[in-house]
């Protein structure tokens, strides 16, 4: 018997619904223009480079990192420059995004597009960093953290482990899942090269028992490279969360505040050591990648190699349309995703999934009476009482009384507000005392 | 037209409805054990109970309080349910409803409603039954399957009747006096008892259910249970009397309906595990000292509605441990 790895502290089972796990990621159609932001990972917006009437190419860089915590921005497709204007983005706030028409599709000469796995790594660990970040790459799960900055160590810390997000736990999603079992040596020599960045000699694969293909095709590969093993976790929601997956894989809590160097791990997802692979030795910055469709209002769901600033509304076409019965469009998974209106919305660096949803199941309840259960603090992975955290924002209580609850220790995950059996929007009220908080 | 709306964009299907359904499920084995011992007159106690439970919040609601009915939630039969069970199968009717207007109006209903009651409304209802008709609240029916002789007709003492009025013996026995039901019928739920709680084997398949569809979590009940275990065999050992017989006290009496039941009562326990153990602890402790010093063979009804009164101070400091904080 394998050990499984999970964390104990709170989580959920919701029903999976990885209705795309076996359906081969497809490249999907270049849109006839595409809307990229400038701003697609946290920290400042990068600096335009290009001016209206430009011709880039697939792989140009468009705008240029301004500081540390930003990241590059390249072009998707060749074509020309037609706008640089405040677009609407998925958020509903305005962005500034660089329009590019689409003609052919003509690559940087740089980039190599030839199927072969490079299996060598020549580069030293600040040539690594570098091109990592000439490449523009950030976190793919979600959060968008510039991963130069995680690969390059802070004064005095050393990496001993770095784990490689396969989890995926959110419901539909398997852009991760099918990347590793199409990508596997791909990512495989990702986890190399960052092992060689980090300067350790020790990678693990952290994947979630529900993918057997995944889990047995890394595995079977990993057995020829030295320095990268897999541990198969049980399936947990919020798995995937950087810091219940540190807890899982070494048995060890990161005390509030903390970052995973402190304890000496780096956590890179699937999708982001993939394009540190392509970008680091195959020179080709991150300008696509593999998006879900799905949800129960798509008629043919499936995995898309999508460039980066094609419009949603392009996706879900290639899917089978837009029925007039869906209720909502969601961006990432059903638990952390947000919906949006827009279907003109461009995919981005970190745009996981595309979710056509309707249905009683995936609607909001009108919430009843707290019949106090308990549950959401059962549930909690970050040990918080979401129970009283709501009390204590209907009564408006002073921030420091919030601070008490740990509420900055949220992560947002929903795992509250997904149990309640009132369906009270618990999440809704942690973020709003984290507002609070803020403000003073 | 397409809507927007804060994550999480799936909520559970197990909502109040469906676990207050499963609550009612778990409490029919011992409404079947019940039937079985006390025939249809136990049926009668039941559904008077739940009807008039159901009744008083419906009225209540529509030409009181002029809301929504919460009938729906199913509260109001668990509240009519557990009230019943703890009733003699002779309660007259008009005795049970004046049970249930106290549990649902006053415990209930006067409180706020669902989830903000402090106190436990069935125990609330039985309470002041047991103080208002002490007669016939304390007449046990002898079950149809009684097996252990008893020289009246039709009534006879529950166990911790004759164990409260045993004579002190003088040497220590783990065997039952005789005229004690022994362990197999107290298990099973041939005794004499509230019709509801005679059966713990009805009443631990109810809490295995309730394991099983995760409405509970285990620490209530079985820290409830073990702390009358404890206290029971420390005074059985430090002096010798037989009424302290610790598998005799588990076993008879409302310990396990008690126990498995009304403690794990959402509203009225407190929310975190740290809070529910020091509650289950309490409980079982008062239990024993109510079932040894006080006038009364019973305690559970007022050891938990005690420990009611002090989950608000309980939730208040029982904080579980944050994620990365020291162990």
């Amino acid at each position: 018997m394998v050990k499984k790895y999970t964390f104990p502290m709170g989580g959920i089972h919701p029903d999976k619904h990885k209705i795309t796990a076996s359906c081969p990621i497809i490249k999907a159609e270049l849109p006839p223009f595409v809307t990229i932001p400038v701003k697609q990972h946290i920290g400042a917006p990068a600096k335009i480079l290009v001016t209206k009437g430009d011709k880039v190419k697939a792989g140009t860089l468009l705008a240029d990192a301004d500081g540390i915590v930003s990241a590059d921005v390249h072009s998707s497709v060749s074509g020309e420059v037609t706008k640089i204007e405040d677009t609407p983005g998925a958020g509903g706030y305005t962005e500034k995004m660089i329009t590019v028409k689409v003609e052919g599709d003509d690559w940087e000469s740089s980039i190599d597009r030839t199927p072969d796995i490079v299996k060598e790594i020549k580069l030293t660990a600040e040539e690594i960093i570098a091109k990592i970040r000439e490449g523009g790459i950030v976190g793919m799960g979600g959060a968008g953290y510039p991963t130069p900055i995680k690969t390059t160590l802070p004064e005095g810390k050393k990496a001993e482990m770095l784990i490689i997000n396969g989890i995926e736990c959110e419901p539909f999603l398997t852009a991760d899942d099918r990347l590793m079992i199409e990508k596997a040596e791909q990512i495989i020599m990702g986890a190399k090269v960052l092992n060689r960045a980090l300067g350790i000699q020790n990678a693990v694969i952290a994947i979630d028992e529900n993918k057997p293909d995944a889990i047995e095709r890394i595995t079977n590969l990993s057995k020829l490279y030295v320095g990268v093993n897999v541990k198969v976790c049980k399936t947990k929601y919020p798995q995937g969360g950087e810091r219940q997956l540190i807890n899982a894989i070494t048995g060890r809590e990161l005390p509030s505040g903390k970052l995973p160097i402190d304890i000496g791990c780096v956590v890179q997802n699937v999708g982001t050591v993939f394009a540190v692979y392509e970008t680091v030795l195959k020179n080709k910055p991150l300008f696509e990648r593999v998006v879900t469709v799905s949800g129960p209002g798509c008629a043919h769901p499936g995995n898309y190699l999508a460039r980066i600033g094609t419009p949603i509304s392009s996706l879900i076409k290639q899917s089978g349309g837009q029925p007039d019965d869906i209720e909502k469009i969601v961006l990432g998974g059903p638990m952390m995703g947000n919906t949006v209106t827009n279907t003109e919305t461009p995919v981005t660096k970190l745009t996981s999934g595309i979710l056509l949803l309707n249905g009683a199941e995936f609607a909001k309840h009108e919430p009843t009476a707290c019949i106090r259960c308990g549950k959401c603090a059962l549930v909690c992975p970050a040990g918080l009482r979401p129970f009283a955290i709501r009390q204590a924002v209907s009564f408006n209580d002073p921030a420091d009384t919030l601070r008490r609850l740990h509420v900055g220790d949220c992560i947002e995950c929903g795992c509250c507000a997904y149990t309640c059996p009132a369906h009270i929007p618990l999440l809704d009220y942690c973020k709003i005392a984290k507002q609070e908080i803020r403000k003073k | 037209m397409l809507k927007i709306s804060a994550n999480p964009h799936t909520q559970t299907s197990r909502d109040t409805r469906a676990i207050m359904l499963d609550v009612i499920i778990a409490l029919m084995p011992a409404a079947l054990a019940a039937m079985l011992f006390f025939g249809i007159d136990a049926l009668r106690v039941m559904l008077t109970s739940v009807a008039g439970c159901v009744m008083f919040e419906y009225l209540a609601c529509r030409y009181w309080l002029k809301i929504k009915t919460t009938t729906g939630d199913l509260s109001a039969v668990i509240t009519g349910l557990l009230l019943s069970y703890n009733l003699p199968s002779t309660m007259p009717c008009w005795m049970i409803l004046i049970g249930a207007f106290m549990a649902i109006i006053v415990a209930k209903i006067c409180f706020g409603g669902l989830g903000k009651n402090i106190f436990n409304p069935a125990l609330v209802g039985r309470v002041f039954l047991f103080i208002s008709f002490p007669v016939q609240m304390t007449i046990w029916p002898k079950p149809y399957f009684l097996q252990w002789t008893s020289p009246d007709g039709q009534t006879g003492a529950t166990p911790l009747n004759i164990l409260k009025n045993i004579e002190i013996s003088s040497e220590h026995s783990m065997y039952l006096p005789d005229d004690l039901p022994g362990y197999w019928n107290m298990f099973v739920g041939n005794i004499g008892g509230c019709i509801g709680e005679v059966s713990s084997l009805a009443l631990l398949l109810g809490f295995v259910w309730l394991l099983w569809r995760r409405v509970i979590t285990w620490h209530i009940p079985v820290y409830y249970l073990a702390a009358v275990f404890a206290l029971t065999s420390v005074l059985y050992l430090a002096t010798g009397e037989i009424k302290f017989l610790p598998l005799a006290h588990l076993l008879s009496g409302g310990l396990m309906l008690g126990a498995i039941f009304m403690a794990t009562d959402y509203t009225t326990s407190p929310m975190t595990i740290k809070g529910q153990i020091i509650f289950a602890v309490g409980c079982g402790l008062l239990t024993v000292i109510i079932r040894a010093f006080s006038a009364y063979p019973e305690g559970v009804s007022f050891a938990v509605l005690i420990m009611n009164a002090l989950v608000p101070l309980i939730d208040k400091f029982a904080v579980q441990r944050y994620y990365g904080e020291k162990k």
